[in-house]
């Protein structure tokens, strides 16, 4: 450690960026001044608003002095990313929560003079929340903590990792105003229209330039596991959205955008780029959380390094080809089918072989899950992430897919992997993170993490178990046929039957927001330094708050 | 720091000697369940692309088609052959049956009453509910009161062309808007609307409706009629009755005659196969109220 290593004034990284929200500058007011297409023009006053204040802000932080110390880690960026993390946690689950009731009570939530409160407007504002708000700042805040601590390095690029965080949250406000007021290119998770995609590339290769640097500043020689991970998370992330997102604008001053492919290749690239958001995003990613959360806080060995290779790379190789076990039954020809079906198949063990890794890393601490409610969260969500890599492959079969598909079968099992998967293993890095950056000794409590935990877990249950009965059920009435070969039940009757399921997932979905808003609670007296009167025990979690400094 | 493998005290193994941010490795073997489920999984991936279609071959514009020669396409012909084979007969013989001789025979009654369901469930229950309870604007087929007549020729005449619809036998009859295009003042319309609610039996403004006696012979009556019991020729419902369309009380009434109403029913012909909709009037017919 030594001051030689810092920097003071305008670097390189400043002078860039400047120059960069310069021309997003210029850009936006050129934007704002011609377009006559009403939502681009609210969209166009964001960008230049968000640039002016990029520039401003940017502009105080060198007046002040820039002292980024190479020889210590960036931690704002850390607190940052936790916090967006929490709070667009919060806004995803409870928009989940207001469409969930939407379903269970049609004729009492459906606001005919307000089209944009209605389940069509908010469905893609809670699937984008919760996948790209909550999932995308998680996999960003832990993959620059974990990049940084794995290495021994700062992260590079000096302020351009700050560009990375905000940018990203101008994306999901540009995104999420886009869907309520209708800008949307009808693409599932892959709404937004085509300025807000050349957006998130911009950010989105700035990100893997920052995280390609750091890891070639490293002091390590050998890279993590978890570094794979992210690293194949955010190069494969990329690929997918450039190519699913090419599109024709039907004019540079206009929202509106054509996609380059048509009829069935477009459901392919679609359901390509669908699949593998879930591969690359919500599983690769992930598990560069668990690879390094789970150790860390079980403070016991990774089990098997062989089995990460192994499973690392077959994971990769097979799951780009599982896309079209979307489309079984469809326009899609056969042979795609099959091909998508069989490396679906294929693709279970290499998913578990980061189960095997996370679970058997307890082994020799497997009295934490009694002890520590955060090792226990981190626990269950490799429990669940197996127990949807198992349905996952069981529902790509054809013929189990010709019952399960369109029904709520599909939503359950999405939701066991976005809550008890995704979700828990980010609350974990969550629990972890917050005394760790605010250097805190312990939780505010862990008995509140206790209530989350189970709070949380009893509302997973009723969600994915509502969603199994109600999708089999749905599946077997939509084929069931009468004597004569007529079909048994209408449409309606079927949704008529769904009614007490969709109720008991709406008091799923609300008990997983009360879980979640505990945990902002005591994440926010834990940052305050607070401890709960009559906790005040040692943690039993170890803490990383020695080695501040790059080593 | 160490880079030298050292043996991991709970389990025996060895590390593989590195460590980042403290956190180490083991270099367990590939857990062999494991590879044995994969390999197994992989065994039967290999067997079903060989039995059906899978690789694309894109320089000779083909696929491997599999030996078991699996398509999709033709399951889906035969299986339409042979529901044509097994459910033509009878679909024959009820577009070729008069429609009150349907229940003559149980058995093609049996299938036109199934035929005639699953019809209604997809097509009609949209606005006339499940099992064509009713709601405000769409008439409730479970009861006896029909606005254009409710004999199976009646029904299937309705079905067949629509009323207000695109067939140019279509039912049609054209309430003014009496208020709207001020045919009527306000006064009169209020007054017609106690009328309205003493003929079928409410308790009404009784000078109000008698000053609409003659409102009501000069604009209602034609159509319907003298007593207001209405006129099924013209789909004129009856007010004497507590059977209302659009509502009944006074508001709904008064929004009624101010700005009509004149709902929608879509010609089915061409959209049906004739068989279906002879097997949804009778369905219709048999719901409660046919005559």
């Amino acid at each position: 450690m030594s001051d030689s290593s810092a920097r003071k004034g305008m670097g390189l990284d400043v002078i860039t960026l400047g120059l960069f929200l310069s021309v997003m500058a210029l850009v936006s007011l050129f934007l704002t001044a011609n377009t006559h297409d009403p939502l681009m023009k609210v969209h166009a006053v964001i960008l230049l608003a968000a640039s002016v204040l990029g520039i401003v802000g940017l502009f105080m932080r060198a007046a002040g002095g820039l002292n980024f110390d190479q020889s210590r880690y960036e931690e704002g960026i850390i607190k940052a990313g936790v916090i967006a993390t929490t709070l667009w946690g919060l806004v995803g689950f409870l928009v989940g929560v207001i469409i969930a009731s939407q379903l269970a009570f049609p004729n009492l939530l459906y606001f005919e003079n307000i089209g944009w409160l209605n389940f069509g407007r908010l469905r893609p504002v809670h699937t984008s929340a919760v996948i790209f708000a909550f999932g995308g700042n998680a996999l960003m805040v832990t993959s620059f903590y974990v990049v940084q601590r794995t290495n021994h390095a700062r992260l590079a690029g000096g302020v351009w990792p700050w560009f990375v965080f905000w940018g990203y949250q101008l994306f999901i406000v540009l995104a999420a105003t886009g869907y309520v007021s209708g800008v949307t290119q009808g693409k599932e998770y892959a709404e937004p229209e085509w300025y807000i995609d050349i957006w998130l590339t911009i950010v989105w290769v700035t990100y893997l330039l920052v995280f390609l640097g750091t890891l070639w500043k490293r002091k390590i020689k050998h890279i993590y596991v978890a570094n794979w991970f992210y690293l194949s998370f955010i190069v494969t992330v990329a690929m997918l959205h450039i190519i699913n997102n090419i599109s024709i604008p039907i004019g540079l001053t206009e929202h509106k955008s054509y996609s380059l492919f048509a009829g069935v290749q477009d459901a392919m690239t679609q359901w390509w780029y669908g699949h593998n958001a879930v591969g690359f995003f919500l599983t690769s990613g992930f598990l560069g959380i668990m690879y390094y959360f789970v150790p860390k806080r079980a403070e016991r060995p990774v089990y098997s390094y062989r089995l990460s290779i192994v499973h690392f790379w077959s994971l990769i190789f097979i799951y780009i080809w599982a896309g079209p076990h979307h489309l079984h039954y469809t326009a899609l020809p056969m042979w795609a089918q099959t091909l998508g079906m069989t490396f679906s198949i294929m693709l279970w063990m290499p998913s578990w072989g980061g189960m095997i890794n996370g679970l058997m890393t307890l082994s020799g601490a497997w009295d934490k899950l009694r002890t520590d409610p955060v090792m226990r969260m981190l626990v269950v969500s490799v429990a669940f992430y197996g127990m949807s890599t198992f349905e996952g492959p069981v529902m790509s079969i054809r013929a189990v897919n010709s019952l399960s598909h369109y029904t709520d079968w599909t939503i359950g099992h999405v939701h066991s992997g976005a809550l008890g998967w995704v979700a828990y293993v980010s609350f974990g890095a969550l629990y972890c993170l917050v005394p760790w950056v605010w250097k805190r000794a312990r939780l505010y409590s862990n008995d509140l993490v206790e209530w989350h935990f189970w709070i949380s877990t009893i509302g997973i249950v009723f969600y994915i178990t509502s969603m199994w009965v109600s999708g089999i059920m749905q599946g077997l009435m939509w084929r069931a046929y009468n004597s004569f070969g007529f079909l048994e039940y209408s449409f309606v009757e079927t949704v008529e039957a769904m009614h007490p399921y969709y109720i008991i997932r709406a008091i799923g979905g609300l008990l997983f927001l009360i879980g979640a808003l505990i945990m902002a609670y005591n994440l926010w007296r834990t940052a305050r330094g607070d401890v709960r009167k009559g906790e005040n025990v040692p943690d039993a979690a170890p803490l990383s708050i020695a080695i501040p400094a790059v080593q | 720091m160490t880079d030298r493998p050292e043996v991991d005290d709970h389990s025996g193994t060895e590390t593989t000697g590195h460590t980042w941010d403290e956190i180490k490795e083991l270099n367990t073997p590939l857990p062999r369940w494991w590879m044995t489920i994969w390999l197994g999984t992989i065994a039967i991936a290999l067997v079903y692309m060989v039995l059906m279609p899978s690789w694309p071959l894109p320089w000779a514009d083909t696929y491997l088609k599999g030996l078991r020669n699996y398509s999709e396409r033709a399951n889906f012909e035969k299986d339409m052959v042979k529901l044509a084979a097994s459910r033509g007969p009878a679909e024959q013989k009820l577009a070729n049956t008069a429609l009150d001789a349907v229940e003559n025979d149980p058995e093609l009654l049996n299938f036109a009453m199934a035929a005639g369901k699953s019809a209604f469930g997809d097509n009609c229950a949209t606005c006339h509910g499940s099992g064509g309870v009713g709601t405000i604007g769409y008439p409730a087929l479970v009861d006896d009161v029909w606005l254009w007549g409710g004999s199976l020729e009646d029904i299937k005449f309705t079905i067949t062309h629509g009323i207000r619809g695109t067939s140019e036998d279509t039912r049609f009859s054209q309430m003014p808007a009496f208020g709207r295009d001020e045919m009527l003042t306000k006064g009169e319309i209020n007054d017609l609307v106690e009328y309205v609610v003493s003929v079928s039996g409410g308790e009404a403004d009784v000078k109000a409706a008698q000053r609409a006696q003659l409102t009501f012979e000069d604009n209602c009556s034609v159509c319907h009629g003298e007593t207001a019991k209405g006129m099924r020729e013209l789909g004129a419902p009856d007010l004497t009755d507590a059977d209302w369309l659009f509502g009944g009380d006074r508001a709904s009434i008064a929004e009624t005659i101010t700005n009509s109403r004149n709902g929608v029913m879509p010609t089915w012909s061409g959209r049906l196969e004739p068989w279906t909709i002879d097997a949804l009037a009778v369905y219709v017919h048999a719901l409660g109220g046919g005559e």
